[in-house]
């Protein structure tokens, strides 16, 4: 009898060309998703040696880092964001590859659309020069983020030079109480793995926790696996996966063939996984980052920790940095925090279920005076399902910013950014020094408790909330 | 690619834990559609001061660190984003090795690219090195190292002798210069023979 096999064992032994004596082995690369800022140098080396993209019909390109979220309708006013998004656009029309302009109805974040669009299936390789690619791993596919040579390695060849990774098991046992979401799940692994401690490894969520959860929650937790260091997180696909993807644009013609393959992907009982780790969903409270990285995070009731509690002195310099840059003292209570701007978006929690947690927490509410926020949908498809519910009116009577789709404030390469000192409830990926805007500071949060942060003008326990 | 077999310079002494790409190039120099050119934005909110005159106190910009070619950095160096902007940024500065205990994934890959080592030595050997850094720099000296790839060592002129391992495929491609593709391509059959024997996902409509 074979030996069991781990999810990541299949999709590998499915996926490796070859394994030449004395190189790494060759990958196959089913999909792969460009956007406009990790893919000009790609297309240019193509160009420069007269190579073409091995299969277009595989690749789907969107802008989406650089897009203003404004109206579409006006020229893009920075002309070097202005270049790339034109680079992208020559680049697909020259290499064949199908690209969802910011004019398409199907625009919106790479890691929104792909599963949105059924582009992303369980069983697949994907990658794409994002490190949030890890998000596609939630419909049982692996999917990692590449550098620019290794995207234009793909474009070239269809596959990647890569060392198989070790399979790292994260069982989530339990439900998650209340009031808590897979943000403040994800997060809470992230603070208890440490920003490395899935390095070299391939999480597996699995567990009862993990079963339960929907496939945008799905994706909110894998796509925040790199922020622990795994290149990629994958979920096992089973009905709700198959739910998910039945009637999507893209997904095969024999839908019920391809399940019947897909249900063969789940890790066999018995496989032996590098690592296991195990934790309880029951234990688990909303989560706020307070430092700058996503491993410094508490929960919603305690205090920020005290850099003089540190016995090591590297981590106390680190700690003590990052207090500093978030302007914050030790000790202080994290709901004592007040904010002045809220973000709500991004390819972490930028889908229609996320933006129906943050319009239930606002309904009958309206924005603190001290505060501007703002609401950036993940997708063309997820702003136009928000405004035929009418999530879109909610937000705006609540004082919101509606905007159209894109990265937005996730990462400020727009102009939608943090003034020097601001300090922002935001329900992206990463908290680092700068991201949302040189001198900004970020917080961490689940849709429903930026939404709460806005209301009151200061960070709050959405599990005591007064849903109006 | 510029072919790396061993590299002698002075060090730059980054004393930080958990260096993310977005510190080592900020986004707003994500735009450009080049690949050179990104020396001048590398760590630029660390470098700069608001009025655009260097920090006096970055690391980098202390006298000692001047033409620095090798970053010594702590745990978990280049996490977060995937940009190779990050790489390209560091050796476009001068770089040509960065030594950590740990590097993130996809940064550790990108560097191979780019004719960069990263050497990855123990905690305690790193932490060697910024002491050494650390005692030249109060005499008023940079502290050289050699990066040898050929015999996968890094040494000082003063008794530090440590050898890192590196995948033997990365090294060789390095040693020789080699173009990832280009090599590839020589398994173009076998790729061609895979996507013959795999029933390839759906086309575009």
């Amino acid at each position: 009898m074979a030996a069991p096999r781990t999810l990541l064992d299949k999709i590998w032994d499915d996926h490796v060309v070859c394994d030449p004596s004395g190189e790494l082995p060759l990958i196959y690369i089913d999909r792969h998703l460009v956007h406009e800022v990790t893919s000009p140098q790609a297309f240019e080396g193509l160009r420069l040696v007269g190579r073409r993209v091995r299969r277009p019909e595989s690749t789907f390109a969107t802008p989406d880092h650089n897009v203003p979220t404004s109206d579409r309708r006006l020229p893009i006013a920075d002309p070097v964001s202005k270049q790339q998004i034109d680079t992208l656009r020559a680049n697909c029309r020259e290499f064949g590859v199908r690209l969802f302009d910011l004019d398409d109805a199907d625009q919106g974040i790479v890691h929104i659309i792909g599963p949105e669009l059924g582009i992303t299936q369980p069983g697949m390789t994907i990658v794409c020069g994002d490190s949030h690619t890890a998000t596609h791993g939630a419909l049982g596919a692996l999917a990692f983020g590449i550098g620019t040579s290794e995207v234009e390695h793909v474009l070239a060849t269809q596959t990647l030079r890569q060392a198989k990774p070790k399979s790292f098991e994260l069982r989530v046992e339990g439900r998650l109480p209340p009031g808590v979401t897979a943000k403040d799940l994800v997060l809470s692994l992230i603070g208890r793995l440490s920003t490395e401690g899935g390095t070299g490894s391939v999480f597996e969520y699995t567990g009862e926790c993990i079963r339960a959860l929907g496939m945008a929650e799905r994706m909110t937790v894998c796509n925040m696996s790199i922020e622990a260091g795994a290149r990629a997180g994958m979920i096992a696909p089973d009905a709700t996966t198959f739910d998910y993807l039945r009637g999507r644009d893209f997904a095969p013609r024999d839908f019920d063939r391809a399940v019947a393959k897909w249900e063969r992907l789940p890790s066999d009982a018995g496989a032996p996984y590098d690592r296991v780790e195990i934790f309880s969903a029951g234990d688990v409270v909303p989560q706020v980052t307070w430092g700058t990285n996503p491993a410094q995070v508490i929960g919603i009731t305690s205090c920020i920790p005290d850099a003089r509690s540190c016995v090591d002195s590297s981590e106390r310099a680190s700690l003590e940095r990052a207090l500093a840059y978030m302007g914050l003292v030790g000790g202080t209570a994290i709901a004592d925090i007040p904010v002045d701007r809220v973000f709500i978006g991004s390819c972490t929690n930028g889908r229609i279920e996320d933006l129906r947690a943050a319009a239930s927490v606002l309904r009958g509410y309206h924005v603190a005076p001290t505060v501007r926020a703002m609401v950036v949908p993940g997708s063309g498809r997820v702003k136009r399902q928000a405004e035929a519910e009418g999530l879109d009116r909610v937000f705006q009577a609540a004082g919101f910013d509606w905007r159209e789709a894109g990265c937005s404030m996730c990462l400020g390469m727009n102009p939608d950014t943090l003034a020097p000192g601001e300090r922002c409830a935001s329900t992206s990926n990463r908290n680092f020094e700068g991201r949302q805007g040189k001198g900004g500071r970020t917080h961490l949060v689940s849709p429903a408790m930026a939404a709460a942060a806005a209301i009151r003008g200061h960070f709050v326990d959405i599990r005591s909330w007064e849903y109006r | 690619m510029e072919p790396f077999t061993t590299h002698a310079g002075s060090v730059g002494a980054l004393d930080r834990a958990n260096v993310d790409t977005d510190q080592i190039i900020p986004k707003q120099f994500l735009k450009r559609i080049e690949r050179t050119g990104f020396g001048q934005f590398l760590f630029f909110d660390w470098r700069f001061l608001p009025d655009g005159s260097p920090d006096p106190a970055f690391e980098l910009n202390r006298p000692e660190a001047a033409g620095a070619t090798i970053l010594v950095a702590r745990r978990n160096f280049g996490c977060g984003s995937s940009r190779e902007h990050a790489p390209w940024a560091l050796a476009d500065y001068g770089f040509r090795a960065v030594i950590a205990p740990t590097f993130a994934d996809i940064f550790f890959n990108n560097c191979f690219q780019n004719g960069m080592v990263p050497v990855r030595l123990s905690e305690e050997d790193v932490a060697e090195l910024f002491r050494r850094a650390a005692s030249r720099a109060a005499a008023g000296n940079p502290y050289r190292l050699e990066v040898d790839l050929t015999a996968c060592t890094v040494r000082d002129d003063d008794g530090f002798l440590k050898s890192f391992e590196v995948d033997p495929f990365r090294r060789r491609c390095l040693l020789e210069g080699l173009d990832d593709i280009g090599l590839t391509l020589a398994h173009v059959d076998a790729i061609a023979a895979w996507e013959a024997a795999h029933e390839l996902p759906a086309l575009a409509e």
